[in-house]
């Protein structure tokens, strides 16, 4: 090292050289593996650039613009706004926008450590979102109607990951509670539950939401077909969630509570005070996967001819006048999925990090 | 009456009692609204519809399944298409998915930032994305029949599907499979009474050996001998498309490729999490104590980690199980398909196919996740 740094400049691109040598051809046998790798990574990803980016075609409005073997984003450019929301009468899309931008200012807010007397806070504010843009998006009271059926694309996954998240974490924190009860009657009720809903597949409960809510409805009560997507949505969500809760109510010792209890305090308020906040803690991250996975879930209500977004790239693939757009429309609806995913991810992995280094 | 109610048993006695009489107000009120509204609509009930005819054609039969046979036929066609899906893209999932954790822990930065980003990919992507992708993006787009992509020109890959080889008589086959599942009860004694010599006596037997060779060595060998003593129906190019073998039909391979593409991932993380989760010290406290390194992998680093990769592995592999009704997405005729789709078309008895879907789901999933408990039992860490 100190005879490196005698000759000036060159020993920097020496010592690079030589850790890349230490780090990928070290032996006979890593080289050959280090190779391998670059040689797949080109095969993979010279195609997908050339392809996506080289040879794409970018301008125009129509399918005859694209001639080349490169891919025709003209395509997501005209079908963009159907992509994001939909069939949504474009002269009221600003409500969707305006829920969105409601929705990241009530994440914000919920995360803010200023936020005085958080327990309650957190879900007022949430509850009052939710409220709030169930209204912008429906409409009704000063706002025009517009259809759940017209609803689509990005919009209706974002809606459905929202909403049936509302409803699975309260749920889910009910049915953890009572898996973990003394009572021998709510434990089992709670297990049950839980097992019942994490045992099927999701694309069977959302048959079973569409088909049979209706049926055990009293006559002349009609459920709308979204609605009862989310309530299926939601009670496996919930079912998973109240694990991933468990998981952090097992975290706390015994003698947190017992300690409560001790003071005095109740059932409810050992639980709501004491236990539940430095258990939520601990499950942040678990319930964040499980969010995740309701964000990917949420594509399967397609089935039942809901289009959120993957179910509207999926049926924009039969229009006459854009024929062979299939790559196209998955690349861009996977793009926007993985995002999503990502960040979520990520978010998860920082508050696991944050965690460790609290306690 | 005061104390009555600031007394804890009599309160826990109250709650329970009205969780119980909600829950069968519930239930009442669910199934008088039904029935009120089944007589309505002339909806018929009862499981009478099972032994009717189906008349429905499944493009993917391993039965012995017509469309003269009953609509009870019909539900073990999706059955064992379910099984058969399940159980071949766990195993590929498997494989994929050990090779993928370990290449995650490579000490090769390249190898290792490959495999990170495969799991990255597939893990925030919905799965519908990737069975539409395979079976509209990739099986569809594969060439016709005649420039079929040939495998050692048995197996030929086009947009009609895999068409692999067959035996035209099965009874080899069923001998070898008899074998093999007699060398698998043999290996599983041979394990309990080893380690019952070793807590006795100290003596250790080379399970892993007689693993191998009944676990890969046997099988290899029986159906190996099967394969030759068996006459072999095999696919050949007539006119415009293959005739002889079996037809694999594209929704079938779409659904395993991306299920066992998609599961590898998650298995994938799970491996590298249980070989992290034994730390350095457990190696080092096993050479301390002079055992071999290939001792100290069998002995104290495997069981360490199987411990805390075993009960995540079986949840993906019920996950697998659930995820195989992705099928219904692409008409691959599996349970949801043929049952909940096919038959709940034809005979409009939604309650009762809903009801046999649910059951035979939980039931499968009840044996898988009973064996998992009885495993995270045996293998769990004792503390006081």
């Amino acid at each position: 090292m100190t005879a490196a740094s005698t000759l000036g400049t060159r020993p920097v691109r020496a010592s690079l050289l030589r850790r890349m040598k230490a780090d990928y051809f070290a032996t006979p046998l890593n080289a050959v593996v280090s190779l391998l790798c670059i040689a797949a990574i080109a095969a993979i990803a010279v195609p997908i650039l050339r392809w996506a980016l080289i040879d794409a075609h970018f301008a125009g409005t129509t399918r005859a613009e694209c001639t080349g073997s490169g891919a025709c984003w003209v395509f997501v450019k005209a079908r963009f706004g159907q992509f994001m929301y939909g069939f949504y009468p474009p002269a009221e899309r600003w409500r969707v926008n305006l829920a969105a931008i409601l929705m990241i200012a009530t994440t914000v807010l919920s995360f803010w450590p200023g936020l005085p007397r958080r327990a309650l806070a957190v879900p007022l504010v949430w509850a009052g979102f939710l409220v709030a843009a169930a209204w912008l998006l429906a409409g009704g009271a000063g706002l025009t109607r517009v259809e759940t059926r017209q609803w689509g694309g990005l919009m209706l996954t974002v809606f459905l990951s929202v909403y049936a998240g509302a409803l699975a974490v309260p749920l889910g924190i009910l049915l953890a509670l009572g898996r973990q009860s003394e009572l021998p009657v709510i434990r089992l009720v709670s297990t049950i539950f839980i097992e019942f809903w994490r045992g099927v597949p999701i694309i069977t409960v959302i048959f079973l939401a569409s088909l049979l809510l209706p049926l055990v409805m009293p006559a002349g009560w009609d459920i709308d077909r979204l609605v009862r997507a989310l309530v299926g949505l939601a009670f496996v969500i919930a079912a998973y969630m109240a694990e991933a809760v468990r998981g952090g109510l097992q975290a706390i010792p015994k003698g947190q509570a017992e300690a409560a209890s001790a003071q005095g305090l109740g059932y409810w308020q050992t639980t709501g005070l004491v236990v539940l906040p430095q258990a939520l803690r601990i499950s942040m991250p678990a319930m964040t996967n499980e969010f995740i996975a309701l964000v990917k879930n949420t594509s399967l209500v397609s089935i039942v001819s809901i289009f959120d977004l993957l179910g509207i790239a999926q049926a924009s693939l039969a229009d006459p006048a854009w024929v062979g757009m299939n790559m196209e429309a998955y690349a861009f609806a996977g793009t926007v999925y993985w995002f999503i995913c990502f960040g979520l991810s990520r978010w998860s992995r920082r508050l696991e990090t944050a965690r460790g280094t609290t306690h | 009456m005061t104390r009555y109610f600031y007394d804890k048993r009599m309160r826990e006695i109250f709650w329970q009692a009205a969780l119980l009489v909600g829950l069968a107000g519930t239930i009442i009120l669910i199934v008088r609204n039904a029935s009120q509204n089944m007589v309505n609509a002339g909806m018929a009930s009862g499981f009478d519809f099972l032994w009717r005819t189906s008349g429905i054609d499944v493009s993917f039969v391993l039965t012995n399944y017509t469309p003269d046979a009953n609509i009870l036929a019909l539900l073990w066609v999706g059955v064992a298409n379910t099984l058969v899906i399940t159980f071949v893209a766990a195993i590929a999932a498997t494989l994929l998915g050990f090779v993928i954790g370990i290449a995650r822990l490579s000490p090769n930065k390249l190898l290792a930032g490959l495999a990170g980003a495969y799991i990255e990919f597939v893990r925030n992507i919905p799965l519908l994305f990737f069975v539409l992708f395979w079976y509209f993006g990739v099986i569809a787009a594969l060439p016709g029949p005649r420039q079929s992509i040939g495998f050692f020109a048995v197996a030929f890959l086009n947009n009609r599907g895999l068409t692999i080889p067959v035996p035209t008589d099965g009874t080899a086959f069923r001998i070898a499979a008899l074998v093999v599942l007699a060398g698998f009860i043999a290996q599983a004694a041979i394990a309990v009474w080893a380690k019952r010599r070793r807590d006795a006596t100290g003596l250790i037997f080379p399970v892993w050996a007689s693993g191998l060779a009944l676990f890969l060595a046997l099988p290899a060998l029986a159906f190996g001998i099967a394969a030759a003593l068996s006459s072999w129906d095999v696919p050949a190019l007539r006119g415009f498309n293959y005739r002889g073998g079996f037809v694999l039909v594209p929704e079938f391979v779409a659904l395993f490729a991306a299920l066992a593409t998609y599961t590898a991932g998650f298995i994938a993380e799970i491996v590298r999490g249980g070989i992290q989760s034994v730390v350095k010290g457990q190696w080092e406290a096993a050479y301390a104590l002079g055992l071999r390194p290939n001792r100290a992998l069998s002995l104290i680093v495997v069981p360490q980690a199987m411990r805390v990769m075993i009960p995540p592995l079986t949840s993906q592999y019920l996950n697998v199980l659930k995820n195989s009704s992705f099928g219904a997405a692409i008409a691959f005729p599996e349970l949801v398909s043929v049952f909940v789709g096919s038959a709940l078309t034809n005979t409009g008895q939604a309650i009762e196919i809903i009801a046999i879907t649910l059951a035979i789901y939980l039931a499968l999933g009840l044996a898988v996740s009973g064996f998992m408990n009885w495993y995270n039992a045996r293998t769990r860490l004792v503390t006081r």
